[in-house]
């Protein structure tokens, strides 16, 4: 379990995250929604360390983050896979040798045996015949997946998607949040997702983290957001006709 | 303070690169790749470049010791000195922080603006020491090789102008060039190579790598590392004169 205390982070003296927390659980795909400048991504680079909070306390499954030394500290990143909003993928080397790349860092493995490590990563994602294509030879949705594979290469445990369905199109959209609820369930991982789609809310989030101005508005399940009466994430998530339209017919079918 | 804020910086980034590779099978991966992106890319135009300097060089230390009192072999030998103690060393490095400081300023930018550092750091990779280092030593190592092809060719350029131009006699230009050879010449202008090479290394390192924004960003911090490469390599060429000859 990851759990989250009191989480501050500000820069140059302007509070982005005010005292955020909350708890993410094993096999369970859990989201974290808000609009821009909500402090989505300030709090999910908290989680992975990328940045480092003024105050509060991340928990990785009692391990302090906080309170790690260096060695420690790297060997929790090796427990974590993050996919990154642009893809995040190495130009200078191809979908194999992205993917290899972890490996080749971290273990002792030979060659053969990395390869079939990539390849059943690829094959897992979806994704044939691109081995030896440059990240600028693919599509977004393929460079997505590439993303997923190298995150779940090294059998993480934690697993955090800064909005994987950015410019992506519904279909493609559809797959990757499949992908990520699946691979959740598969490897009993901890997946924590930063997102404004609410399409892929209302599909996967099993636990929904709503954050308004740095703070922590609401939090539920994806079957609760049609249910609750919080007026912030109301207002956020059915702010258009379609999604309104769509509350009303499942609140009178379950009147 | 601004200045000193940035020096600071840029010794603490020094800090984090001089550490030990986390993995030296690719580092040295790294290394080979970086000595053909910033070595062996560059061939061409020091090539070019030295060749047609050190002709012009010739050139002009003929019209200007056009003195029946004034031994011809003098253009040879001015010509060899001015090659391997300014324009080999000093003049190649600054052409070179203008085509590899923009190169490294500008990729390691772009790395950062599309997250690709903070991937590495996710991965609990020490970025600096994963990017920077593998540069470093590729220009130590290979930048004195360059500069000693570029002295080689400079000469070289000097003597076929003669042979073109008919200005002054091929004959005592060798003469020239072989007159009075201090060897430690080389040896100063080897160093000089040395601590150039850190700076076209690193400096632009430094800018890439702190860069936020987007590319607008990037090519604006490739342009201060260069303009500051240049500016710290003709400093620090001043203070190294002064120490190794003065």
């Amino acid at each position: 379990m990851i759990e989250v205390k009191d989480l501050y982070k500000e820069f140059n003296g302007t509070p982005v995250l005010k005292g955020v927390s909350t708890t993410f659980e094993k096999g369970k795909t859990s989201m974290i929604i808000g609009q821009s400048g909500s402090g989505k991504t300030v709090f999910l680079k908290c989680l992975v360390g990328l940045h480092i909070p003024e105050r509060g306390l991340i928990c990785f499954d009692g391990r302090k983050h906080t309170e790690l030394d260096i060695k420690q500290r790297r060997q929790l990143r090796k427990e974590i896979g993050m996919v990154f909003q642009g893809g995040a993928l190495y130009d200078s080397l191809t979908v194999e040798e992205n993917i290899m790349f972890p490996l080749k860092m971290f273990t002792r493995d030979s060659y053969a045996d990395m390869l079939k490590r990539v390849n059943f990563v690829l094959d897992r994602v979806h994704l044939v015949d691109a081995n030896k294509k440059y990240p600028a030879e693919i599509s977004g949705g393929m460079q997505k997946r590439v993303s997923i594979a190298r995150a779940i290469v090294m059998n993480p445990k934690y697993l955090f998607c800064d909005e994987p369905n950015s410019g992506l199109d519904p279909n493609t959209a559809t797959v990757i949040d499949n992908l990520i609820q699946e691979i959740t369930k598969e490897y009993d991982i901890i997946t924590v997702i930063n997102s404004h789609d609410m399409n892929s809310v209302m599909e996967i989030g099993e636990k929904i983290v709503f954050l308004k101005d740095g703070v922590k508005a609401w939090e539920g399940s994806n079957l609760e957001i049609f249910k609750t009466e919080n007026e912030a994430i109301v207002n956020f998530v059915y702010s258009s006709n379609l999604f309104k339209k769509v509350r009303e017919v499942y609140l009178n079918e379950t009147k | 303070m601004n200045y000193l804020k940035h020096i600071g910086k840029y010794f603490m980034m020094l800090k984090q690169v001089f550490k030990k590779p986390q993995k030296w099978s690719v580092f040295r991966e790294m290394f080979f790749r970086e000595i053909e992106d910033l070595g062996l890319k560059s061939l061409g135009i020091i090539a070019f470049i030295s060749f047609f300097v050190g002709g012009v060089v010739a050139i002009q230390t003929a019209l200007n010791v056009d003195s029946p009192f004034i031994p011809k072999y003098l253009i040879g030998f001015a010509t060899k000195r001015s090659v391997i103690l300014e324009f080999a060393p000093t003049f190649m490095s600054v052409i070179l922080a203008g085509k590899v400081g923009s190169y490294i300023s500008s990729s390691i930018g772009t790395m950062r603006v599309t997250e690709q550092i903070d991937a590495l750091e996710v991965m609990g990779i020490n970025s600096l020491n994963y990017l920077v280092l593998p540069k470093i030593m590729a220009t130590v190592l290979f930048y004195p090789l360059l500069i000693i092809l570029a002295m080689f060719l400079g000469i070289y350029g000097g003597y076929v102008a003669g042979l073109l131009t008919g200005r002054f006699f091929t004959d005592d230009y060798i003469y020239g060039i072989q007159l009075d050879f201090n060897p430690f010449f080389i040896k100063y202008a080897l160093i000089k190579t040395l601590v150039f090479a850190f700076v076209i290394a690193t400096i632009p390192a430094y800018h890439g790598y702190y860069v936020k924004g987007g590319s607008l960003e990037v090519g604006r911090a490739s342009t201060q590392a260069v303009v500051w490469t240049s500016v710290v390599i003709i400093l620090l060429n001043y203070f190294l004169t002064q120490m190794l000859l003065g």
